[in-house]
C-alpha cells in the first residue's frame, strides 16, 4: 500500500503533480483511489480553462463517495486524459501513470517548492492509521 | 393498545434485563424542566368503529367525483383508474417496504422503478427519467435549478401559459440572486412566440412551457425549442404524461428536460396529493439530474439484477453538494403509474387521449352554443378549454352543484384578468350525458 | 419472502402484440377522427413502445415482484433514523374513503369542508404535540419540511433588515440538512460532537455571531442521545439572534415526553412516514408537515388552512409575506387522513406509550448486544442505539458485510455508514411495535454474526445467498448506467 514515488510531488489532498520542465502532469495517488473504492466516473475541465492552486478543478466518483480534486499549481490546463472518461477504472489499475488527469502549463512554477516531497506524503498517509 | 405487543410483564422482563427500574431511568437524559407535566391536549383515543364513523361524516361533506360529474381540471384529473391498481400497491411487500438501500431485499421495488423509468422515457420521448419527484410543480422547479446549473446563466424565460402556482413553487425553490424569471405573454392562449424570441438572450438558462398549457391549448413545442437552442438555453417542457399515449412527446419536439404531473396515470386525486412528479432528460444530463436512479446490472453469479445507482448526485453523499435536497420521493405513486401504463398499454393509452379530446371538442362545441357563452382562444386544445361567461363563474359554478355537476375551476384568483373565465376539463370518464346535461345547466344558470 | 425466486421478468417481456388489460367507454359523443381534431404535429406518429398485456399478466407479474421485497408487514425492519412502525391497516380505508380520495383540489371550499376540516384539526394537533404554535402541512416529505422551514428564518431574518449568511449543522445529522441548507442559498458550517456524542458547546460557541442565520439540530440526535444541554443551546443562539431548527426525524422518542416548542426550537418539522405511521410505500409518499412559533407566522407556506367565526373552513391565500408554495397543491392529503386516523387512534396517552415503548426496545437490544458490538454512546439511549462494526472490522467483516448475513437470517437490515462520525456504524431503530420475541430473534441473529466473525467470516462474506439476487455489482451500474429496459431488437 506505501506506493509513492519518490520522483514526485504530492498534496496533502492526495494529488501527485510530475513536474514536466514549465508543465506539470496532475493526477491522484494510490493511496486516493483506495480510499474511493472503484472509480465509476471523472469530471475533467476542458483545455484552455485556468486552475488555481489549491482550487478544485474536477471531481472523481467512486459508487459511494465523491471528491473534489485540487489543482496543486496554478496554471492553464493544456492537456487533458481522453481515456478517463471511457475507463475511470484506469485511476484504479494505474494511478500514476495511464490515470493522469489533466497537464497544465504553471502560471508560478515557485509554488511546486510548496508541494509535498515523497517522504512527506507517506508520514502524512501513515499518520491517517488506514 | 392494540399496535404495541409488549405487555406490562415483558416491559417488566426488559427492564430487568436493562438494569433499569422503569422507562423513567432511561429518559433521564432528558431534563427535568424539559418534560411536559401533563398529558398532550388532544381528544381521547377512539375505538375503531367510532373513528370510521367519525371519519365517514367528514369524507360525507365533500362534493366527490363519485357524487359529481367532474368536469374541474388545471393540473388535476379525473381519469379512470383500473381497478387492479389499488390491490396491487395494497400488498404489505410493497406499500409498507422502504426505500431500496439494501438492493437483495428490494429486487420487487427495484424492478418496478426501472420499469416506470423505461415507461416515462418512452411517453416523453426523452433517454432517461427518474424515479419521481414530488408532483409536477416541484419537478418543474427542479429541472429550472438543474438548467441554471448546467449554463451557469441567471435568467429563465416563462410562458405565462405555465400554471400560475407552478410559477410561484419555482419562484419559492430559485429565489436568490442568481434567478430571474422573465415572464413572456401569451398571443389568444400560446406563448408569444416574438416575444419569446425577444426574452431568451445569451443570459436565458431555461425557456419553459407547458404542452397542453394551462388553458388546455396547444403550444408549439418545437418553435420554442429552436428559440431556445438558437441562444444556448435549455427547453424545459411540463407536460402530462396521459396526454402523450396520444400526442407527440416534448422529447420529439427538441425538449431538453421534460417534467410533468403524473396523477393522470391511475394516481387519485385525493385533494391534491400525493402526486406524482414525473421529470426526464436528455442522457449527457443525467449526471445533473435530481432524485432517486435505479439501474440494472449484475449479481455474483452474473444474473440480472437492480440498484439505486448514481447516488453521489444524492444528499445522503453529496450533502451541501447535492443536486437537490429530495430523499423520499413518492415510490408508490410510481408504482401506481407503473401498473396504469402496463394495462392500459400501448393501444390503450392512446384512446384514452382520444376518447378525452373528442369528448372535450363534443363538449366545447355544446357549451360556446349556449347564447352567451364563447371559448377564451382560438387555439387548438386537447382535453382543457377556457370559456367566457357571460355571468360571474363563481356563481355559475355554485349552480351547476346543484346539478350534480363540478362545473370547472374560476381562473379570478389565477389571474385577475381573467374574472370572466371558466376552465373546463373533459377526460374519457365524462359520458354524453353529462355534457349534454351540463349544456342544460348552463344555459339555465347564464340566462 | 421465496428463497431464491426465479421469477425475473420485466413487464415488457410479457408483451405479446394485441394483448391488452384496459377496459374504456365507447366513444359516445359524435366526433370525427380524433386524429384530426388537433394539428397533425400534435398526434403521435409511433405509437409508444408500452407493453401489450393481459389483466393476468399483471397480476400476476406484479404480485411476484412484491414476493421479492421485504416490508414491514412481513420482516423486522429496523433502520435507524426511519421508524419502520406497523402501518395499521383502518388508516389505509379512512384515505380511501372516496370523500377524501375521489375529491379534486379544486373542488370549492364550501363542498371540501370535510377535508379542510381534517386538515385543520390535525394541524392542530401537530402543533399540540409539538409545542408550537402553528403549523403547514403542505410540505411533501421531510426535506421539503426542512425546506420550508430555512426559507421562513431567511424570510424572517431579512424583515428584519438582516441578511445572514451561515447555517450550522452538527457533523452527524442526516443528509437533506446540509443539502437543503445549501439550496436556501446558505453557507454550511459544520459543527463538531464532542465525545459523549452531543453537540460540543464550546465548538457551537466558537461559531455563533450575527452572520448564522439557524442551527439545525435533530432531537433526539442521530446517535439516539438526547441532547440535555438543549435550553442552553437555544438560549446561546437566541442571543445572537440565531433561530433553532429541529430535524423531527426522532419524533418518535419523545411523544408525550417533551415538546420542541418547551425547548426553545423556532421550527421543527414531523415526518408522517416515520412517526405518524404512514407507510413508506418504496420510497414515499410521506409528508413534512413544519411547525412554527408566532414569530414566523407571516412567512408560512400558502395558502393556509383556516376557520372563520361560522366554523366555516377555507384556505387562505391572502398571505403577503409567505415564503411561497412547495407543492401545486395544498399537500400530501392522503398521508394527512392517515396520520389523522393515527392520532385519533392512538389518543394522548396511546402517544405516550409510543414513545416509551420505542425507548424500552431500543434500550433492550443496546443492552442484549453490547457485549459482542462496541456502543457508540455511554449510557441510555432514546428510540434508537448506535453500534459499531469495529470490532469485526478487525477481523474483515464490515458493516455491509452484518446487513447481508442479516437478509439471509430473515431481517432487513439497520441503517449502515451512518452517522458519518462512528465507523462501520450501524444504527437500530425497533420501534414500539415490535414485540420481545422479535427483538430476541434479532439480537440473537447478530450475536451469531458476531461470533461467525470470528470462527467462520466467509460465511459472512458470501451473504446474502437466500435472496432472489446475491451481492450486486454496483461498479458496473455506475460506470455503465443502463437506466431503462431496452427491446433486444433495437
Amino acid at each position: 500500500m506505501s506506493n509513492v514515488p519518490g520522483d514526485l510531488k504530492y498534496t496533502k489532498e492526495h494529488e501527485w503533480a510530475k513536474i514536466e520542465g514549465d508543465r506539470a502532469r496532475i493526477g491522484i495517488t494510490a493511496f486516493a483511489q483506495e480510499q474511493l473504492g472503484d472509480v465509476v466516473f471523472v469530471e475533467l475541465p476542458k483545455v484552455g480553462v485556468k486552475v488555481s492552486g489549491m482550487k478544485a478543478f474536477g471531481v472523481v466518483e467512486s459508487v459511494k463517495a465523491v471528491s473534489d480534486l485540487y489543482a496543486p499549481l496554478s496554471g492553464e490546463v493544456v492537456e487533458v486524459n481522453g481515456e478517463l472518461p471511457k475507463k475511470p477504472e484506469t485511476v484504479n489499475s494505474d494511478p500514476y501513470g495511464a490515470g493522469w488527469m489533466i497537464v497544465i502549463k504553471m502560471s508560478t512554477p515557485a509554488e511546486a517548492a510548496a508541494l509535498l516531497t515523497a517522504a512527506q506524503y507517506e508520514q502524512l498517509i501513515a499518520g491517517a492509521g488506514h | 393498545m392494540r399496535y404495541i405487543s409488549n405487555t406490562p410483564a415483558q416491559q417488566k422482563e426488559m427492564l430487568a434485563r436493562i438494569g433499569a427500574a422503569s422507562v423513567e431511568t432511561l429518559l433521564a437524559n432528558v431534563p427535568a424542566k424539559a418534560r411536559l407535566s401533563r398529558p398532550l391536549a388532544l381528544p381521547a383515543a377512539m375505538a375503531e368503529g367510532d373513528l370510521v364513523r367519525h371519519l365517514r361524516r367528514m369524507a360525507a361533506k365533500n362534493a366527490s367525483a363519485d357524487d359529481f360529474a367532474c368536469f374541474l381540471g388545471a393540473g388535476s384529473y379525473d381519469h379512470g383508474i383500473p381497478s387492479p391498481i389499488n390491490h396491487l400497491i395494497s400488498r404489505g411487500e410493497f406499500f409498507t417496504a422502504y426505500t431500496p438501500y439494501q438492493p437483495e431485499a428490494s429486487q420487487g421495488t427495484l424492478r418496478t422503478i426501472f420499469e416506470y423509468q423505461t415507461m416515462m422515457a418512452e411517453l416523453t420521448g426523452m433517454d432517461v427519467a427518474n424515479a419521481s419527484i414530488y408532483d409536477g410543480a416541484s419537478s418543474l422547479a427542479e429541472g429550472v435549478l438543474m438548467a441554471h446549473a448546467i449554463t451557469g446563466r441567471a435568467e429563465t424565460a416563462w410562458s405565462r401559459g405555465v400554471n400560475s402556482l407552478y410559477q410561484q413553487v419555482v419562484e419559492t425553490y430559485c429565489e436568490g440572486p442568481d434567478f430571474r424569471l422573465k415572464a413572456v405573454r401569451l398571443g389568444d392562449g400560446v406563448t408569444d412566440l416574438d416575444a419569446l424570441r425577444k426574452a431568451v438572450t445569451e443570459r436565458t438558462a431555461a425557456v419553459v412551457v407547458q404542452y397542453p398549457n394551462f388553458f388546455g391549448c396547444l403550444e408549439d413545442v418545437r418553435a420554442a425549442a429552436e428559440i431556445a437552442h438558437a441562444k444556448g438555453a435549455l427547453l424545459v417542457v411540463a407536460a402530462d404524461p396521459v396526454n402523450l399515449g396520444f400526442l407527440t412527446p416534448p422529447g420529439a419536439l427538441g425538449a431538453d428536460i421534460v417534467v410533468g404531473e403524473g396523477q393522470g396515470l391511475g394516481v387519485p386525486m385525493s385533494f391534491g396529493g400525493p402526486n406524482l412528479g414525473v421529470f426526464a432528460a436528455r442522457a449527457d444530463l443525467v449526471r445533473r439530474m435530481p432524485g432517486r436512479l435505479v439501474g440494472a446490472t449484475v449479481d455474483k453469479d452474473g444474473k440480472r439484477g437492480f440498484v439505486l445507482t448514481l447516488q453521489t448526485r444524492e444528499q445522503h453523499i453529496r450533502r451541501e453538494k447535492a443536486t437537490s435536497n429530495i430523499c423520499t420521493n413518492v415510490a408508490l405513486c410510481a408504482l401506481m403509474a407503473t401498473i396504469y401504463v402496463s394495462i392500459l398499454g400501448k393501444a390503450g393509452l392512446r384512446k384514452v387521449g382520444e376518447l378525452a379530446t373528442a369528448k372535450a371538442h363534443y363538449a366545447a362545441e355544446r357549451f360556446a352554443a349556449v347564447p352567451g357563452v364563447s371559448l377564451r382562444f382560438n387555439a387548438p386544445f386537447f382535453k382543457e378549454f377556457a370559456l367566457t361567461l357571460p355571468k360571474a363563474p363563481d356563481r355559475v359554478v355554485k349552480r351547476l352543484l346543484k346539478d350534480g355537476i363540478l362545473a370547472g375551476v374560476p381562473l379570478k384568483t389565477f389571474d385577475r384578468a381573467e374574472k370572466s373565465t371558466l376552465l373546463v376539463a373533459v377526460t374519457e370518464r365524462r359520458t354524453k350525458d353529462e355534457i349534454d346535461a351540463y349544456a342544460a345547466a348552463l344555459a339555465a344558470a347564464v340566462a | 419472502m421465496e428463497a431464491r425466486a426465479p421469477y425475473d421478468r420485466l413487464i415488457f417481456e410479457l408483451s405479446s402484440p394485441g394483448r391488452f388489460a384496459y377496459s374504456l367507454p365507447a366513444l359516445d359523443v359524435p366526433s370525427a377522427d380524433p386524429a384530426t381534431l388537433v394539428p397533425a404535429q400534435f398526434v403521435r406518429s409511433t405509437p409508444p413502445e408500452l407493453p401489450e398485456v393481459s389483466e393476468v399478466d399483471v397480476i400476476r407479474h406484479y404480485s411476484r415482484l412484491s414476493l421479492m421485497n421485504y416490508g414491514v408487514d412481513t420482516h423486522f425492519y429496523p433502520l435507524g433514523s426511519c421508524t419502520m412502525k406497523y402501518n395499521p391497516k383502518i388508516n389505509e380505508d379512512m384515505a380511501r374513503l372516496p370523500g377524501f380520495l375521489r375529491l379534486h383540489p379544486h373542488t370549492p371550499a364550501a363542498s371540501s369542508q370535510g377535508a379542510l376540516q381534517l386538515m385543520w384539526e390535525l394541524a392542530r394537533d401537530l402543533a399540540e404535540i409539538s409545542g408550537m404554535d402553528q403549523v403547514s402541512l403542505q410540505p411533501a416529505a421531510g426535506a421539503q419540511g426542512e425546506f420550508a422551514g430555512v426559507l421562513m428564518i431567511r424570510a424572517y431574518h431579512l424583515s428584519r433588515g438582516e441578511r445572514r449568511h451561515k447555517v450550522l449543522i452538527p457533523d452527524s445529522a442526516h443528509g437533506t440538512n446540509p443539502a437543503t441548507t445549501a439550496l436556501a442559498g446558505y453557507q454550511v458550517v459544520q459543527l463538531k460532537s464532542d465525545e459523549a456524542g452531543e453537540v460540543d458547546l464550546a465548538d457551537l460557541e466558537r461559531h455563533l455571531d450575527e452572520d448564522v442565520a439557524a442551527f439545525m439540530i435533530t432531537q433526539p440526535n442521530t446517535l439516539g442521545l438526547f441532547e440535555s444541554k438543549i435550553h442552553q443551546i437555544t438560549e446561546m443562539c437566541h442571543a445572537k439572534g440565531v433561530q433553532v431548527y429541529m430535524d423531527g426525524a426522532n419524533f418518535n422518542a419523545i411523544l408525550g415526553i417533551t415538546r420542541p416548542g418547551d425547548l426553545g426550537f423556532d421550527v421543527c418539522h414531523f415526518n408522517l412516514h416515520k412517526t405518524f405511521t404512514t407507510p413508506h410505500g418504496g420510497g414515499g409518499p410521506g409528508a413534512g408537515p413544519v411547525g412554527i412559533k408566532a414569530h414566523l407566522a407571516p412567512f408560512l407556506p400558502t395558502p393556509v388552512v383556516v376557520e372563520d367565526e361560522e366554523g366555516q373552513f377555507a384556505l387562505d391565500w391572502n398571505r403577503p409575506q409567505s415564503v411561497g408554495k412547495l407543492q401545486a397543491f395544498w399537500g400530501n392529503f392522503g398521508m394527512l387522513v392517515r396520520a389523522y386516523t393515527y392520532i385519533r387512534t392512538m389518543g394522548p396517552d396511546g402517544l405516550r406509550s409510543v414513545s416509551e415503548n420505542a425507548v424500552l426496545n431500543a434500550n433492550y437490544i443496546l443492552k442484549r448486544l453490547e457485549g459482542d458490538y462496541d456502543r457508540a454512546t455511554a449510557g441510555p439511549c432514546m428510540h434508537e442505539c448506535v453500534v459499531s462494526a469495529r470490532r469485526q472490522k478487525k477481523l474483515g467483516v464490515s458493516a455491509t458485510d452484518i446487513a447481508k448475513r442479516l437478509l439471509d437470517l430473515g431481517f432487513y437490515a439497520p441503517t449502515t455508514y451512518f452517522p458519518l462520525i462512528v465507523d462501520e456504524a450501524l444504527m437500530i431503530e425497533p420501534t414500539e411495535t415490535e414485540s420481545k420475541e422479535t427483538l430476541d430473534q434479532f439480537c440473537d441473529a447478530m450475536i451469531q454474526i458476531a461470533r461467525e466473525a470470528e470462527t467462520d467470516p466467509r460465511r459472512i462474506h458470501e451473504a446474502p445467498v437466500t435472496t432472489p439476487v446475491r451481492r450486486l455489482d454496483q461498479t458496473l451500474a455506475a460506470r455503465q448506467p443502463m437506466l431503462k429496459w431496452t427491446s433486444p431488437a433495437r
